[in-house]
């Protein structure tokens, strides 16, 4: 690694007032930006570590029923803490491995915007709201593609919103030696339609699969949902074809329908 | 350089690092506690698993800045007090839980986190567990014997005994 400070601020200003320094990063869990920084594919000169501010930490339910989710909450706290919304709960508890879930958290998860990661795929599917320092933005606004998103340097991820929806579930494929979605496919339900995310499988990261959100939203069940998306544009490596993720696609949603509750 | 303080296996200890020193380097090099293997470097393995504010986290991805003011505990703190093997450990020799050993301190630590939250675990649960600790060497089924005989149940007999 090269060399950095890392700085421990208590609150939110204090963060970003120390993020305001050129090339200074935020560190969250640190389960992604670790590794990178050891690859010499990061080189910020101070690190602003985000561990230590409980305003950003913990689970609560809004007025409107949503369920909140502070920026800095690991990934083992979502999974204990979010029985509001089981699916979600899932998703967190199965996110790489306990040690994983014990450092890393929602906000990085987001922010770094991996196209194989699990929360884009709750995020989007959910219209949840991502509320940073300065503005809340739109799931449907906030994915940009393959690790872009619409933060600016320096902003923080200080709580997700989620509306919770009627019936949900998350279905991944894992890829066995990282653990990351090869494909991963989440199911919402709410009142006023169905949306379909999909995560691993795109060149341009997390999508809506639009098609399957229309034939679901008039009959939510597995036989609705349409063949499967053209390979084209789909991930294409070694564990796997685009044709093949294409595939797998439409497998996970079914799944994904089937297991909804 | 920034000052740490942390409480490690019982004692508070202080040191001077950098930025980028990871928690590994500090516990490794600086206390020279070697009981806690690097085995990737790259967050895979579980090798280097320790528990900070009592939860399993790999020791390799996070620095030790981030421990200060922290309660680390290592294999090294895992003995009874008066030096014999805990129960895990004692598992661990009991039931051939380890060839090399190489992979056994994080294995030690993540089955300590486990039973802590969840004394009687199935197997299928420490298997779901263990996922992120890697050994080459054991084929897993006697680690998880050891486990599941460290929570005080039954488990088949051992055929290499
Ligand atoms: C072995 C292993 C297996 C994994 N398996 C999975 C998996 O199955 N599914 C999955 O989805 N992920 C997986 N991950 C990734 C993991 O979920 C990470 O925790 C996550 O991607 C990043 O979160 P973090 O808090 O560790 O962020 P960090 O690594 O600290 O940061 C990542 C990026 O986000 C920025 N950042 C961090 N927090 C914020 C914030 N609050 N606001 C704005 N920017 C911020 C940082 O500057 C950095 O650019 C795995 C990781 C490992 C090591
Ligand atoms: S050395 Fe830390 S996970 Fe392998
Ligand atoms: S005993 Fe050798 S790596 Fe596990």
């Amino acid at each position: 690694m090269y060399s950095f400070d890392i700085q421990r601020p208590t609150t939110i200003a204090d963060a970003v007032a120390a993020l305001s320094t050129d090339e200074a990063l935020p560190l969250g869990g640190g389960q992604t930006l670790i590794p990178t920084l050891k690859q010499r594919l990061s080189a910020p000169s101070v690190l602003v570590s985000l561990g230590t501010i409980a305003e950003i930490k913990g689970v609560c339910t809004g007025d409107d029923g949503a369920v909140c989710i502070g920026g800095g909450t690991t990934h083992a706290t979502v999974a204990r803490e979010a029985s509001s919304y089981p699916a979600l709960a899932d998703l967190a508890g199965h996110i790489g491995d306990p040690a994983v879930r014990n450092r890393g958290t929602i906000g990085g998860s987001l922010a770094n915007n991996d196209p194989s990661a699990c929360y884009p795929s709750a995020a989007l599917a959910s219209g949840a709201t991502i509320v940073t320092n300065t503005r809340s933005i739109a799931a449907d606004d906030y994915f940009q593609g393959m690790f872009a998103t619409a933060l600016n340097e320096g902003e923080i991820i200080t709580e997700v919103r989620f509306p919770v929806p009627e019936k949900a579930a998350y279905m991944k494929f894992e890829q066995p030696a990282s653990r990351f979605a090869l494909v991963g496919v989440f199911v919402a339900k709410y009142a006023d339609g169905v949306r379909v995310a999909v995560t691993g499988a795109s060149e341009n990261g997390v999508f809506r699969w639009t098609e399957a959100e229309a034939a679901l939203s008039s009959n939510f069940s597995a036989d609705a949902v349409p063949a499967a998306p053209s390979g084209d544009g789909m991930i294409s490596d070694l564990h796997g074809s685009g044709a093949y993720r294409a595939h797998l696609v439409a497998v996970m949603t079914k799944r994904a329908v089937a297991a909804a509750r | 350089m920034t000052k740490v303080t942390m409480t490690v296996n019982g004692k508070t200890v202080s040191g001077e690092v950098k930025g980028n020193t990871l928690l590994t380097e500090f516990l490794r090099e600086d206390l020279r506690l070697t009981g806690t293997h690097v085995g990737c470097d790259t967050s895979q393995c579980g090798a280097c698993v320790v528990h900070v504010n009592g939860e399993a986290v790999k020791s390799c991805t996070m620095f030790a800045a981030e421990a200060d003011g922290a309660e680390v505990k290592t294999v090294e703190g895992m003995a009874n007090a008066d030096g014999s093997l805990s129960v895990i450990q004692q598992a661990f020799q009991d039931y051939h839980g380890l060839q090399c050993g190489f992979c056994t301190p994080g294995m030690v630590m993540s089955a300590a986190a486990l039973l802590k939250d969840n004394p009687k675990p199935t197997e299928a649960e420490v298997r779901d567990y263990l996922e992120g600790n890697i050994c080459r060497c054991t084929g897993y089924h006697n680690i998880v014997r050891a486990i599941m005989a460290a929570s005080g149940q039954d488990v088949p007999a051992v055929a290499a005994e």
